[in-house]
């Protein structure tokens, strides 16, 4: 009896299971499958689209008789590359008509004509005509033909599909593309980005613990930035930052704090002048980091302010008697409880900020020394038309992302064994 | 009294006080104000003799006198003395100096001696510069946002410092930025495809996602534990190493532009934090009702919709928020997918009207204003939901 109901259970189970795991497979991990397959390949963003045969209907009157007429199809293979086999065609007429001098490739057989046209090459092009002519002698109209469309159709190579392989997107990826320095603006963004948001949201968390008016008009307001659309906070900032219109540097200027505007996004470097020394300083890289933290320090304070409400009085209460000091107290009995929230937070948000690409994207496009993998992908597969060399950062990218998720899962486990 | 304490007193409590009055020039300028210097040195010196005074003073004079007088001393070298002031600019410092003169009230020779009493002062002041400089570094571009979506591109290029909204003019000429995004731009049904989209996402990603989440909470079934794991280990994977895949796939499925995709993307990529707050949320209902509904011959089916759906509405809801919000802002597939702007999304439009270059910024601005105004609004309303959707979902962003 329990043996069937096990068996129902696992039954159940699985049918409720199946619709969320067929769609993230075929939509998330197929994908990252595919990214392998494809990254193999040299193809191109005009490769995947599959070549169609078409046909452009023109038709003309022929002069001083009204019984016939001239269709001519402009015959064309859509595709530059790639060839069209066994091109079919096949196109309706009116009644009581019938086709004259048919070409021989063709047939007509109860008011429609079918075509065969054989392969068609790359860029292939025809004027293909056809007379036609009422068997009484009637007018034909020109609206009622071009009413019909023909219709084609044809077998071609997919080029997703063939198995020539080639490693030459890894060798590019490697060894063209100054891989080294994309991996250190990654890493730069990626570690600053982080660090800097769980400072922003200590601070932050360690505010709205504490009492006062506002309190939790203040905890919304701070979450503001992680909230909205990353699209219209994005192009806020840029409008902020533009150096000649744009309200920072104009307040900055005002203000006498500057004396020359400052291209915020679109420099590279700025070389700031500290005791004698020239420092050269990553000013678009550090632009978009300071927006990164803008946006995400928000999450960490939400953490962080949970964890810090989690605290039991009695700890500082406790403190108080022992006559510890506001700085005392937030060392040793805030740091330490909430080490563990950071620790994961880190690991977290690293993994994510690692992958980010929308923020980038809109503030600069990845000019001005703000390049990273995941702008890479875009700039390779849809810049640069070359899909294969897309997939192939993005191997780069889930590699290393599985590297960190295992250290992740190590860590988190070694955690867990602890307590 | 300590002299440590009472040097950190008045210096931090000063600077605290400079920054306000900063944060104020700053506001003012962009109302039309010519200011040119934020007088670092003399404000400071002002405030350092208020808060010295203050001590002297002690509770000699009642707190609200004080901080008049404060107020006043302070108003006049400001706003008359040093530069001749507006008088909304000088109500406005008023302000400022009769708070920060309440603040520093409690403050006197005696607690000044206490022990930590520098430590409390830092502590005291550092919050109080925290608050008021987290809510202006957070408001301000929002604050922007929404004075230029009210702008001409004239008034903008000539100062882009005036801030300042002529309520005067007419409704047509004051929301004209407004009136070109939904009439030429096609804003309105740019609206409408998200607002589809978005809720589309939720209903669909309920429908899969409550199931799967009943199964991983409650049924046992070989590779259950595995199923866990991956679906943390998938919810890290980033949309950018799938996009490459699935826009040539949709390319030749013909499912380029078409809102449909879309909704099958978003709805696979929030699955797994889906299931994720649902079962754990499923996890905590008592099993004891399963236990019963079961003897009274209920099938799954209708233990789901019986018993677990109206126990668990307010997770439900708070998914279906979290959601939302993230079809709403989602950016990256709805650039990929989308080319013709006739299906276009909202984030996706607002994109395309900033690839050219000649879109004066008040329609730019105007649309992000449209896109983020609903966002805000339901995050504000629902946000006892929406936060513990956050901090659930956690890392998705």
């Amino acid at each position: 009896m329990s043996d069937t109901l096990s068996k129902i259970e696992k039954r159940t189970a699985y049918i409720l299971l199946l619709p969320a795991v067929f769609l993230v497979f075929s939509i998330i991990l197929f994908p990252i499958f595919a990214n392998v397959w494809i990254s193999f390949k040299e193809v191109g963003l005009k490769d995947i689209r599959i070549p169609e045969p078409r046909a452009k209907k023109i038709v003309k009157s022929i002069k001083d008789s009204s019984d016939e007429i001239k269709i001519i199809y402009k015959l064309r293979n859509s595709s530059l590359i790639l060839d069209i086999r066994d091109v079919k065609f096949q196109d309706k007429t009116p009644k009581n008509v019938e086709p004259v001098n048919l070409d021989e490739r063709c047939q007509f057989k109860s008011n429609i004509i079918n075509c065969n046209f054989g392969n068609w090459k790359a860029k292939y092009k025809e004027n293909f005509q056809i007379i036609l002519k009422n068997k009484k002698g009637e007018k034909i109209y020109k609206k009622e033909i071009k009413s019909i469309k023909p219709k084609l159709s044809g077998e071609s190579d997919n080029i997703l599909l063939n198995t020539n392989f080639t490693l030459k997107n890894f060798k590019k990826v490697f060894f063209q593309n100054e891989f080294f320095d994309l991996l250190m603006t990654t890493f730069y963004y990626t570690f600053f980005g982080t660090i800097g948001s769980i400072i922003f949201g200590i601070l932050a968390a360690q505010l709205v613990n504490q009492k006062f008016f506002g309190r939790t008009f203040m905890r919304s307001i701070l979450l503001f930035p992680y909230v909205g659309p990353v699209v219209a906070l994005a192009y806020t900032w840029e409008l902020l930052l533009d150096p000649y219109s744009g309200t920072l540097n104009n307040l900055l200027l005002n203000f006498q704090v500057i004396q020359e505007p400052l291209n915020l996004l679109g420099q590279k470097y700025l070389t700031i002048n500290f005791f004698g020394f020239d420092l050269k300083l990553r000013l678009a890289l550090t632009t978009v980091i300071i927006f990164e933290i803008w946006r995400y320090f928000p999450l960490a304070f939400l953490f962080i302010l949970a964890r810090l409400q989690a605290i039991p009085k009695e700890l500082y209460e406790a403190a108080d008697v022992d006559g510890a000091g506001p700085v005392q107290k937030f060392v040793s009995i805030t740091l330490p409880q909430i080490t563990a929230v950071i620790s994961i937070l880190f690991m977290i948000r690293f993994i994510w900020n690692f992958n980010k690409f929308e923020d980038i994207f809109l503030l600069t496009g990845g000019a001005s020394g703000t390049r990273t993998l995941p702008i890479n992908v875009y700039e390779q597969g849809f810049t640069i038309s070359d899909i294969g060399m897309g997939s192939a950062v993005s191997i780069v990218i889930v590699a290393l992302l599985l590297i960190f998720m295992f250290v992740y899962f190590r860590l988190l486990g070694k955690r867990a064994d602890e307590n | 009294m300590k002299i440590r304490s009472l040097i950190l007193y008045s210096f931090i409590s000063s600077i605290f006080l400079f920054s306000v009055v900063s944060i104020w020039k700053i506001l003012s300028t962009l109302q039309g104000i010519d200011l040119k210097n934020f007088n670092f040195a003399i404000i400071l010196s002002l405030g350092i003799g208020i808060s010295l005074i203050n001590l002297v003073i002690g509770d000699k004079l009642n707190s609200y006198i004080k901080s008049i007088v404060f107020a006043s001393f302070f108003t006049l070298i400001d706003g008359f003395i040093i530069q001749n002031m507006p008088i909304w600019y000088n109500i406005g410092v008023f302000g400022i100096i009769i708070f920060y003169s309440f603040k520093i009230d409690k403050y006197n020779q005696k607690n000044l001696e206490l022990e930590h009493s520098s430590q409390s002062v830092l502590f005291e002041f550092l919050t109080l510069f925290g608050i008021v400089l987290f809510s202006f570094v957070i408001l301000f571009p929002f604050y922007m946002m929404i004075v230029t979506s009210f702008k001409t591109q004239a008034a903008l290029l000539i100062n882009p410092l005036d801030f300042s909204i002529n309520f005067a003019q007419d409704i047509k000429e004051l929301f004209k930025s407004y009136f070109v995004i939904f009439d030429t731009y096609k804003f309105g049904r740019y609206i409408l495809i998200s607002t589809f989209v978005s809720v589309g996402t939720v209903i669909i990603t309920l429908i899969f996602a409550i199931p799967a989440a009943y199964a991983v909470a409650r049924l046992n079934f070989f590779g259950k534990n595995f199923l866990s794991t991956s679906i943390l280990i998938i919810y890290m994977f980033p949309a950018i190493v799938l996009v490459i895949p699935l826009y040539t796939v949709f390319s030749q499925l013909g499912l380029r532009n078409n809102v449909g995709g879309l909704l099958i993307v978003y709805t696979a990529t929030t699955l797994p934090v889906a299931i994720y707050m649902l079962q754990g949320y499923f996890k905590s209902i008592p099993k004891e009702l399963e236990e019963a509904a079961i003897m009274d011959k209920l099938n799954w089916f209708g233990i789901i919709i019986k018993i677990i759906l109206p126990l668990s509405i307010p997770a439900i809801s708070s998914v279906a928020l979290y959601v939302f919000m993230i079809a709403w802002n989602e950016f990256l597939f709805s650039l990929m997918f989308l080319d013709n702007p006739n299906s276009f999304t909202l984030s996706r439009a607002i994109q395309y009207l900033s690839g050219d270059a000649e879109t004066p910024r008040q329609y730019l601005m105007a649309g992000s204003v449209v896109v983020t105004i609903p966002v805000l609004f339901i995050f504000v309303y629902f946000e006892k939901y929406l936060v513990s959707g956050l901090t659930a979902g956690s890392v998705k962003g």
